[in-house]
């Protein structure tokens, strides 16, 4: 049992979530065919010149036609700020603000991540997503307060089941140190 | 056209740097570009009081795209990321100076006949590391080779 009082105050993981691990959840569309526009808004947004991404002849040769940089893979599916008839904003890795909520953690950073990169991305495909918990941790105190750390895994597939990527999100839930401690 | 060949890379490896000055734009054009809405970075109030961090800062989409075209601003176009694993140690801010390192800590190829660049690779905020990301990447293996036409099981990041 751990000896630190504040750790002491993180209630256990309920039954219920422990349940989701390992689970597809969230399997979901993109709301809008990927598009060259938001390609050339990532380029220019860090300076990459990349001929792939701005020369069609190069495209043509290299790729067979126009590709999103592999890192723009979970674009495709981040939800619109705001769209006709939704009440509540939209969330991507909805999964993650499920688990702030459970377990009672209003911050959270995403600690580590790793891309997967498979079939590349074209113009026009329609790209689904899946979430799938892996693992949750016991409490844990950073700099930042006391948590816990998870991890989630992101799949995402094109209109033919084909297998773009996978995005592996590690966070840390935590509580700002002075903030209320009692979970509600 | 850039167009490095895997022959002409070895273990120990040194790329050249790339400095960035980053601005409350960079921060903010690189949240919206990947469609990250959230108010931490672009909502300087938001990011002191709630989060308590020192301002808006990168998101990790965005940094993922910095980090690719650093390293295909190397490789050139015939260049195809497999892997990129991300460990985000400290925000970066604006006003910070951001300078891109890497470091080539493997060479192979694999029995489907990918040669593979094994890469150590990190985003240097004040000679700290702000994010490390190992990074495992394609090359061709001579001038008829294309990584970019490998599919199925002849693709294996």
């Amino acid at each position: 049992m751990s000896t630190d009082p504040v750790v002491e105050m993180l209630s256990p993981v309920p039954e219920a979530v422990t349940d989701r691990i390992g689970l597809v959840q969230y399997e979901e569309e993109g709301g809008f065919p990927v598009e060259h526009g938001y390609i050339w808004t990532t380029c220019a947004a860090v300076e990459n010149g990349n001929p792939l991404f701005w020369d069609d002849d190069v495209a043509a040769e290299l790729t067979d036609g126009p590709i999103a940089p592999p890192t723009m893979l979970s674009v495709w599916f981040r939800p619109h700020h705001w769209s006709p008839g939704r009440t509540e904003p939209a969330v991507p890795l909805q999964a993650h603000f499920d688990l702030k909520d459970d377990l009672d953690l209003p911050e959270a950073i995403i600690s580590s991540n790793t891309n997967t990169f498979h079939d590349p991305v074209r113009i026009g495909d329609r790209v689904r997503s899946r979430q799938i918990l892996r693992s949750i941790s016991e409490p844990k105190t950073t700099r930042l307060g006391q948590g816990r750390f998870w991890t989630i895994d992101v799949e995402y597939l094109n209109q033919n089941d084909a297998l773009l990527g996978v995005e592996s999100y590690t966070a840390f839930g935590y509580r700002r140190p002075g903030s209320d401690g009692v979970n509600r | 056209m850039t167009r490095l060949i895997h022959g002409d890379v070895a273990v120990g490896d040194i790329l050249p740097e790339l400095g960035i000055e980053v601005t409350a734009t960079t921060v903010v054009l690189g949240a919206l570009a990947s469609r990250d809405w959230r108010p931490m970075h672009h909502d300087r109030d938001f990011a002191i009081n709630r989060n308590g961090t020192q301002d808006i800062f990168l998101n990790t989409p965005n940094q993922a795209a910095w980090f690719e075209r650093y390293l295909t601003d190397w490789t050139g176009a015939t260049g195809r990321l497999g892997r990129m694993a991300f460990r985000m140690n400290t925000p970066v801010f604006p006003g910070d100076h951001m300078v891109f390192t890497a470091t080539v800590t493997g060479t192979g190829v694999d029995d489907a006949g990918c040669g593979w660049i094994d890469l150590d690779v990190a985003l240097m905020v004040s000679d700290v590391a702000a994010t490390t990301c190992a990074t495992r990447l394609a090359l061709p293996l001579d001038d008829d080779d294309n990584p970019w036409a490998r599919r199925g099981d002849a693709w294996r990041p």
